[in-house]
């Protein structure tokens, strides 16, 4: 495992480092060559986002220069990097990227895009042809690893905003959201986030009301719904499943009265008022109410941040599955590099065998005249048999020596032993003799 | 043989029962699939119990044992078409306990008792019942429905952040629901109970509006009326439809009492 991975991230860097290392996507590809080109690199690829940039690579002894390629390519001077990059090797940059496709390196742990970003990254990469081999391995598991945690945690599950959080609420209150009525009472930024939401949901009509009318009907132009005039407000109001409130009215405007008005003109249906104005719009003594739901800026705040402290217990649990990947990963990846440098061995070992077996039974055959197919079947038989139960132990020896350090020692004795090395040579120089025959008859 | 079937149910019902218990505290994805794969195997098993029952020709309409099982496969049936509907399993919590209480209540009662002078009439006697169960079904969920949106209401007006996470249908959901299963269950309770006056009127000649049995099942009828009532009129929901459901579940358990006193509808052993 000789991964290397440099980078910075939103934790390590302020706003205008990350600006000057950001590769924008057109560029990426020539960059993703320009990696590849730098001495030691095997392969590599670039993960550029608003958040961070990670030049992950496979190099050729695990002691590239990883600096000096960002310190060339974007023209820095060292100082300017030096405090905010972080480097990571072997284990732990196999770590390190399978947190950040889990998005548990990201700003808000949990959050879905940087998943999508890394894959983009990969595919680009991939396209130009600097991910091979190595990096895919790692990167395909990166992706797997991610699923995992997204599958077997709830980190991610819980909305971590209040606009969103007002729109759970309201599916909690009236499941689906389609041709539920909005009524925004107050013309502000919270608020209209809050119905873009909310109509993002399925939420059909939306009523605004303002002191100022005119700005009732420029919001209510902005979202295709009608304004009311702030003196109607409590002969419309009832028409709403869901009531966003934030004047500046120093005292509450809804009170315990309003609501059993609306109530009973409502037939008792619920009603969901999301009051994010400060001092309140809605009285406390609503929410005594049957059938009215009122959340006001601190539910809607505390929600929030019981998901983020939700999110990240979640996020411990998280940890774990990650460390435990990181372990399998790195000794499947090692195993899989032993097989790799082994299979060749037993296949030419199986090969020289068999070439010396056929020799053999052809050197006889014209001493023993001619043969039965019952008697030609034995002799082959009887000689196959003979080599398998000879090679059985070595080639169980070798299979099992892959997983194990030594592997490079047993498949060097075994070659030597042998003599493949020559054989291969040899076999290759026929080889390619044969091919250029074919073209030379071709041409 | 039918009544090894009905404890093979039973035993199924019992994991739903489990279920119930569970899911009032925590959520679990892959135990309500296990409590509904149960359920409807349960289902299975129940379903054959009553076929044999019928098949081998011994089948006492009226008997206390096997009117139990009917009842608790037909909540069954409409807890699963619920099911199907809504993709919740929620109202398990109230319907399972029922079902398995009732079904228990068949599988260990070995004794068939009948009301023997009804035994001429068989054509109004299984349409009595049957009727008149389709109502008491519909009323165990629509009981259970109006149950869980208190606890659903109690847990959005509390705040916490477990009625965003929480494993509960929405509100809306639970009280259509309740409300269709209302609906649909009154009809099926009026003519059950009309099927029943006719009955008493062919056997006894008059009805005997002093009988237990007659005046409760009139009040839980008049109960049920004033809930779908109530909710028609005024869209009761919550407190007060709760309330309503309690008193029309608690008059129907009554009424289903009063045969062991009533004059006329007594299953004689």
């Amino acid at each position: 495992m000789r991964f290397q991975l440099i980078g910075v991230n939103h934790k390590s860097a302020p706003l205008e480092v990350r600006e000057r290392l950001a590769i924008p996507e057109s560029r990426l590809a020539d960059a993703c060559r320009e990696l590849t080109a730098y001495p030691g690199i095997e392969e590599g690829m670039l993960i550029s986002t608003c958040n961070r940039v990670e030049v992950v690579t496979h190099t050729v002894n695990g002691h590239a220069d990883l600096r000096g390629f960002l310190r060339d390519h974007f023209q820095l001077r060292d100082e300017d990097l030096d405090a905010h990059l972080y480097e990571f090797r072997e284990k732990d940059a196999v770590r390190h990227i399978f947190r950040v496709a889990s998005s548990l390196d990201s700003m808000v742990v949990g959050e879905a895009q940087i998943l999508g970003q890394v894959k983009e990254a990969y595919a680009t990469a991939r396209a130009v042809g600097t991910v091979r081999g190595q990096l895919d391995q790692l990167l395909t598991r990166a992706f797997a690893v991610a699923k995992r945690v997204r599958t077997e945690t709830a980190v991610g599950s819980s909305s971590v905003s209040i606009a969103s959080v007002a729109v759970e609420l309201a599916k909690k209150i009236f499941g689906s959201l389609q041709g539920k009525v909005v009524f925004i009472v107050g013309a502000g930024k919270m608020s209209e986030l809050a119905a873009r939401h909310l109509i993002a949901h399925g939420c059909e009509s939306i009523f605004v009301s303002n002191r100022t009318y005119d700005r009732a009907v420029g919001l209510a132009h902005k979202f295709n719904g009608q304004a009311i005039r702030f003196d109607d407000l409590y002969e419309q109001c009832d028409r709403a499943d869901i009531v966003i409130t934030s004047t500046g009215s120093p005292q509450a405007i809804f009170r315990r009265e309003h609501g059993e008005q609306f109530l009973s003109r409502r037939k008792n249906r619920p009603m969901f008022f999301i009051d994010i104005a400060v001092p309140r719009d809605v009285a406390p003594d609503m929410a005594k109410l049957d059938g009215i739901f009122t959340y006001d800026m601190d539910d809607l705040q505390q929600a929030v941040s019981s998901h983020v402290a939700d999110r990240s217990k979640e996020a411990e649990l998280a940890e774990a599955i990650i460390a435990s990947e990181v372990e399998k990963f790195e000794s499947r990846f090692e195993a899989r590099q032993h097989t790799l440098d082994i299979v060749p061995t037993i296949v030419s070992l199986q090969d020289h065998l068999e070439t010396i077996r056929q020799a053999e039974i052809d050197r006889v055959r014209g001493r023993m005249g001619k043969l039965t197919p019952e008697q030609e079947m034995a002799v082959e038989a009887l000689t196959r048999g003979i080599i398998n139960k000879v090679m059985h132990t070595p080639i169980t020896t070798l299979k099992t020596a892959a997983k194990e350090s030594e592997a490079t020692t047993i498949v060097d004795v075994v070659r030597r032993l042998f003599n493949l090395h020559e054989k291969e040579k040899e076999a290759g120089r026929q080889q390619a003799a044969k091919k250029d025959e074919v073209e030379t008859r071709q041409s | 043989m039918s009544l090894l079937w009905l404890r093979f149910a039973l035993g199924c019902y019992l994991i739903g029962l489990i279920y119930a218990f569970v899911a009032l505290n925590r959520t679990s994805d892959l135990f309500s699939r296990i409590a509904l794969h149960a359920a409807t195997l349960g289902m299975v098993f129940h379903f054959v119990s009553l076929v044999e029952l019928f098949l081998s020709g011994q089948i006492v309409w009226a008997s206390l044992r096997n009117g139990e099982s009917m009842l608790a496969f037909l909540s069954m049936v409409l807890f699963l078409a619920v099911y199907t509907i809504y993709h919740t399993t929620s109202p398990g919590v109230v319907v399972f306990p029922v079902v398995f209480f009732l079904t228990f209540v068949a599988a260990v009662d070995q004794q068939p008792v009948l009301l023997t002078s009804l035994v001429q009439r068989r054509g109004w006697l299984i349409a009595h019942i049957i009727l008149i169960f389709m109502g008491y079904a519909a009323l165990v969920l629509s009981f259970g429905a109006s149950l869980l949106y208190l606890v659903q209401e109690r847990r959005l007006k509390s705040k916490k952040s477990a009625s965003l996470t929480g494993y509960l249908p929405a509100l809306e959901v639970i009280d259509q629901i309740g409300y269709r299963s209302l609906l649909l269950g009154f009809p099926f309770m009026t003519l059950g109970l009309l099927t029943g006056s006719v009955l008493a009127i062919l056997v006894y000649g008059h009805v005997n509006f002093f009988d237990p049995k007659f005046s409760l099942s009139v009040l839980t009828w008049a109960v049920y009326m004033l809930m779908v009532f109530t909710r028609w009129n005024s869209g009761w929901r919550g407190r007060r439809a709760a309330v309503l459901a309690t008193f029309a579940f608690v008059a129907a358990l009554v009424a289903w009492a009063a045969n062991y006193f009533s004059g006329i509808h007594r299953f004689a052993s």
